[in-house]
């Protein structure tokens, strides 16, 4: 039996970067927030102790800051041929939980996409012809561009402290920066990491070979610094113990060192923990929401009545919200009907592993986002023409960690265990490095997410279901990316390189990167999307979805500095919506 | 009935001290609303989750716990039936409206500076609240202690009534600031040594006490102890906001900058620093330097580098506006260590404040140390990068560990 | 190593708590779709150390894994590795995968687990540690790293008088 709650101006479902940015944002103008979490609050002194957060056997193993998968999972397929099995262990992505979700142990990475990335399917067909597109693409041009996100990636990265050396100022070019990104209207609001004996060397192969290598924006900071809302962050110690981890020392930008101290204050504003909202409520017609159902710890049913909801909850989480919530027509593979779940895509990682004759690489002097990069091979910066793909990646030569349980690195050929391997882990540990690159995945007809028939969670919803592999572009793409790391590799003075390309199905065991996107894309026809450009539900007019769901197709990058963008450009929307509450987009 | 006393209470009336506050007193109330901040009287006179004023507080004293009383102008459980005079017969004298003598957990010997008009237009300004109904019980100490008739000897021996007197030879903003600190400011409680009768050793004020288990440090301009090395700047900066460049306020400070300094004027809190700079400096000794090459400055050195040079760095200047800095700092060489134990061993949170809400966190480092290792990091941080003070020995922390326990919490907003 | 395995086992590791393990368990999952056993490692460890006993007794004539000699030691698990070797009913793949596993996480986890004592697996490979701050080894590329490792409970130079 639920109990109705007093309704509130907004309910916020998930209390991680978007929704703590929308739950300060709209509460500091005298809106009544509730923001409702499922996972615990999370506060830096007492949940990353200096004294128990650099455990690799508690944190990066036994995974006990993510989201447990007894409490929610999700089933697999590569193909709708097979039958889909619960992710019973996370492996290939990582999903976060409590207060500040995965804000609070990514690494850090914060890119902005580049102009032609948000307009791919148009600028692909202009340059080289409708041919180069892949076979059962769902590609879309965004609804927003590169400009119209501009400010927001500024607001974004002054907020998280971003560190970082601009490469195009409104146009000039600053050599040693990005020169291949977006003009920018300034500078980082912090200068770059100092980098590592790899990064230095990756930086001179690199220029070397006429490429553009600069250092890789940081959201650990290289700084102490006090961001826009008087939050104040200390400067990154290099400790090697940040993602999958929380900062001890407040110097990862996150929502607990960027916005929890400024939203705590705010008298409107309330959060709920341990509380998992299972649906959002919608009026009989269908087109208006009335409020979310949650259930609290004690397993005693609530309902919150609001004016707005805001689906902050993760880009899979917000999905399957979507799809039991009744919100939008279920994307259908077969019909090509639909659009919830569709447009499902991810990250490519291949690379070269490189080993040296004789280096001090001192991989546990690390951070999250420290690295150099180049986009020379990034989007659009190359001739696709004879390649016959679409799509590209960031390089980057990185340490963010050198954690012995996950990393103890011996050469080719070495036995996994015995005498021999611990001689070969001794010699080699200190003489590796790597060359990566981390690439776009575009939409296609049989990558999507559904609710899965047969598996349930605790509470009796049915579990979303991923039906996901790799295709041949993504393959094609990525293993010219891979050579193109180990000539960089070789060039930097590798004794023996080891390439590392996309083999066989997608796996969920090896970790990979918590890079899902899309399933509840942005776009500019209903037909085809689930959001318009303002992020707002076409189908429900009160519902915003906020996160990596809206991306139509992923990128060359991490993708969380376009989800803070994207954050802010719909919240001015939001403030337009408050004043006259309605569709902001005509479909 | 006492016939002089109601003679004095007819006067009372009759001379225009208003029971009530009527509603052309604004002027009268504000001021004395700005001036129960400079009090910090609803720090003592709130219970926990209690309402403002209503008193209820358990106030811990060596001689046991006592209630503070209900200001708010309730007739049966409050101030409702008092007059202004018996409101400055309480500030002034330390007696209640029914002659009882109060205890000086009440610090009546530092509110006897207070002026008569500053003691009316504060009653003014509680009247103004509404009455809350709340009976406390104000007999709560164990015999011997309940008998409140021995505050007289005490009186006699440690309390001169007497209003704030300006010192002519001392500019006027010198005054203001030492009618703030000695009178309703009151930092001497806190701040100054306690004999075993529980009095502030008048020939010492404000040059360190414990109290709660947290050291009230030095305020006098003493170099190495106190605000010596501070401008009249930093203490504005301090009070206001709860931090300056290298140090934030926690513990009971906090809700001290909370409630009321952070709420003061700039030229109050101007007049308090030039008061403590100017009135000199007093402290103890500078001990010798301990060698770096003690065995236990070295146990302290590998603990330092491997758990605190994180945040405060290997040279012990922290970071500014986020890890205190420890080189040189008074906090860390005062006398008594107690406030450096208790935060190690429980950690400790930064005041929040508009100016500065971060509110930025000491982690608790009690469980992965122990009590000699406690001891050995906080020797030598306190003999370390020109800081020199007594060892602390690892019984200090041992004591310590039993009476803190848990997380500490600053005020919240 | 076997203290730090008992104790993992005595915690939600050992029973897979935090995993999600309601069923229906498939019988033939793919490689790609991962962990799909209903057997937690408590199981695991029980059944397939006894299928184990019970394969040496029969193959090296009643000796136990113990009693054989170093290099029939090694042939035994390379021959589990690969999976060559057929336990009774039980996967020999999946005994010395969590055998591995568990042994790799026990030699380099931090010393308060029970494994890496005195921090023997950080040292092998120059892994400091919980130290948490390398502003100096960063601001030194390619020098030798010389202070000792220390975990969450310290190490030896902490204490006055340990031995380091």
């Amino acid at each position: 039996m639920s109990r109705r709650l007093p309704s509130k101006d907004v309910v916020i479902v998930g209390l991680g970067w978007t929704g703590s940015i929308m739950a300060y944002e709209l509460a500091k103008t005298g809106l009544d927030v509730v923001a409702i979490e499922r996972g615990p609050w999370r506060d830096t002194a007492s949940d990353f102790n200096i004294g128990t957060a650099p455990d690799e056997l508690r944190y990066a193993i036994r995974q006990d800051m993510f989201l447990r998968p007894k409490q929610e999972s999700i089933t697999m397929r590569n193909n709708l041929s097979q039958t889909a099995l619960p992710i019973r262990k996370w492996g290939s992505f990582l999903p976060g939980n409590g207060v500040g979700g995965a804000g609070v142990h990514w690494n850090g990475q914060t890119w902005r996409f580049l102009p032609d990335d948000f307009r791919i399917r148009s600028h692909m067909t202009e340059k080289y012809g409708a041919a180069i597109m892949p076979e059962n693409n769902l590609i879309q041009d965004w609804p927003v561009s590169y400009a119209d996100l501009e400010p927001h990636y500024d607001r974004f990265e002054r907020v998280a402290g971003i560190s970082g050396k601009a490469g195009n100022i409104n146009g000039k070019i600053i050599p040693g920066g990005n020169t291949w990104e977006g003009a920018r209207s300034r500078d980082y609001p912090t200068p770059p990491l100092r980098q590592g004996y790899a990064q230095d060397l990756f930086t001179k192969a690199a220029t070397d070979r006429g490429l553009h290598p600069f250092p890789r924006p940081s959201a650990n900071l290289s700084t102490a610094y006090t961001n826009t809302y008087g939050c104040r962050m200390g400067p990154c110690t290099y400790c090697g113990f940040c993602e999958w981890f929380g900062c001890a020392n407040y110097s990862k930008a996150s929502p607990q060192t960027c916005v929890l101290p400024v939203l705590v204050r705010e008298k409107t504003f309330e959060a709920r923990t341990n509380c998992e909202v299972t649906k959002v409520n919608l009026a009989t017609d269908g087109k208006t929401a009335t409020g979310v159902m949650y259930v609290d710890e004690q397993g005693q049913e609530w309902e919150q009545p609001a004016d707005l909801v805001l689906v902050c909850a993760f880009s899979l989480f917000n999905v399957r919200l979507l799809l039991l919530s009744g919100i939008g027509k279920p994307y259908d593979p077969n019909t090509g009907e639909g659009v919830v779940g569709k447009n499902y895509a991810y990250q490519t990682g291949t690379g070269s592993t490189a080993y040296f004759e004789d280096a001090k690489f001192n991989p546990f002097a690390a951070a999250g986002s420290l690295g150099v990069a180049l986009d020379d091979f990034n989007s659009d910066n190359f001739d696709h023409g004879p390649l016959g793909f679409v799509g590209g990646a960031s390089i980057t030569c990185a340490y963010t960690n050198g954690r012995p349980i996950s990393y103890h690195p011996t050469p080719p050929g070495t036995p996994t265990w015995g005498s021999a391997w611990k001689k070969a882990v001794k010699e080699t540990y200190q003489r590796v490095t790597s060359v990566g690159a981390q690439g776009s995945v575009m939409s296609y007809r049989g990558n999507y997410l559904d609710l899965d028939p047969t598996y349930k969670d605790p509470l009796g919803r049915p579990l979303m279901r991923m039906t996901f592999d790799y295709k041949d572009n993504e393959r094609k793409m990525s293993g010219f990316m891979a050579d193109r790391c180990d000539e960089i590799a070789k060039a930097m003075g590798a004794k023996q390189t080891v390439v590392k390309k996309l083999v066989g199905p997608w796996s969920v065991v090896p970790y990979q990167t918590t890079h899902n996107t899309g399933g509840a894309i942005m776009g500019s026809d209903p037909k085809t999307s689930v959001l318009n450009r303002y992020l707002q539900s076409w189908d429900v007019s009160n519902v915003f979805v906020m996160g990596a769901s809206a991306f139509p197709q992923n990128a060359g990058y991490n993708p969380t500095g376009t989800v803070g963008a994207l954050t802010y450009w719909a919240l001015d929307a939001i403030k337009t919506y408050l004043k006259a509450p309605g569709p902001l987009v005509q479909a | 009935m006492n016939g002089a006393r109601l003679a004095a209470i007819c006067g009372a009336v009759l001379f225009s001290h208003a029971a009530l506050a009527e509603p052309d007193n604004y002027v009268e109330a504000a001021r004395g609303k700005a001036l129960i901040t400079a009090g910090d009287c609803v720090a003592c006179h709130t219970a926990p989750g209690g309402q403002s004023y209503a008193g209820g507080l358990a106030l811990d004293t060596p001689f046991g716990a006592i209630m503070t009383p209900n200001l708010t102008p309730d007739p049966t459980t409050g101030l409702g039936n008092w007059t202004a005079d018996d409101f400055y017969h309480a500030m002034h004298e330390g007696i209640g409206r029914d002659g009882q003598h109060l205890y000086p957990a009440f610090p009546y010997t530092a509110f006897t500076k207070v002026t008569r008009a500053d003691s009316d237009a504060i009653f003014a300004y509680l009247r103004t609240l509404p009455a809350v109904v709340n009976a406390v019980d104000r007999n709560s100490l164990p015999f011997p202690f309940d008998i409140r008739a021995a505050m007289i000897g005490w009186n006699a021996l440690f309390f001169t009534p007497g209003t704030f007197t300006p010192d002519p030879k001392r500019s006027d903003e010198f005054n203001r600031g030492a009618y703030l600190v000695e009178g309703l400011g009151h930092c001497g409680t806190c701040h100054t040594p306690m004999n075993a009768f529980g009095a502030n050793k008048a020939d010492v004020f404000l040059q360190a006490n414990q109290i709660d288990n947290w050291i009230a440090p030095n305020i006098t301009d003493d170099a190495r102890l106190g605000l010596g090395a501070w401008s009249v700047e930093e203490i504005m900066q301090y009070l206001s906001t709860g931090q300056t460049a290298n140090t934030v306020a926690s513990g009971p400070m906090a809700d001290v900058i909370v409630h009321s300094t952070s709420q003061m004027p700039q030229t109050d809190l101007h007049a308090i620093a030039v008061y403590l700079k100017q009135r000199g400096a007093a402290g103890s000794a500078t001990p010798a330097v301990l060698a770096a090459s003690d065995p236990h400055m070295q146990s302290g050195a590998a603990i330092y580098v491997d758990t605190c040079a994180a945040c405060h760095t290997t040279s012990g200047a922290g970071i500014e506006h986020a890890f205190p800095r420890l080189a040189k700092d008074p906090a860390v060489q005062q006398d008594d260590p107690a406030s450096l134990i208790r935060v190690v061993l429980a950690g400790t949170r930064a005041v929040a404040t508009n100016a500065e809400p971060t509110a930025l966190a000491m982690p608790s480092l009690g469980y992965r140390l122990t009590d000699a290792q406690v001891a050995d990091v906080l020797t030598y941080v306190r003999n370390s990068w020109g800081n020199a003070a007594a060892a602390v020995a690892a019984s200090d922390v041992a004591k310590l560990r039993t009476e803190v326990g848990g997380p500490v919490n600053a005020a919240t907003p | 190593m076997t203290f730090f395995i008992d104790r993992q086992l005595t915690g939600p590791y050992g029973g897979y708590d935090w995993l999600y393990m309601q069923g229906p368990f498939s019988a033939n999952p793919l490689p790609s779709q991962g962990l799909q056993s209903p057997l937690v490692p408590r199981q695991q460890y029980r059944q397939g150390l006894a299928a184990l006993a019970s394969y040496c007794k029969t193959t090296f004539a009643g000796r136990g894994f113990a009693e054989l000699s170093a290099d029939e030691q090694d042939k035994l698990l390379t021959g589990l590795e690969k999976g060559e070797v057929k336990l009774p009913n039980f996967d020999s793949r999946m005994l010395f995968q969590l055998v591995y596993a568990n042994t790799m996480e026990g030699f380099f986890a931090d010393p308060i687990y029970g494994g890496n004592r005195d921090m023997v697996g950080w040292k092998l490979v120059g892994f400091p540690g919980t130290r948490y701050d390398y502003r100096d080894v960063i601001a030194k590329p390619n020098q030798v790293y010389t202070l000792p490792p220390v975990g969450l409970q310290g190490r030896p130079a902490w204490t006055v008088g340990e031995k380091p």
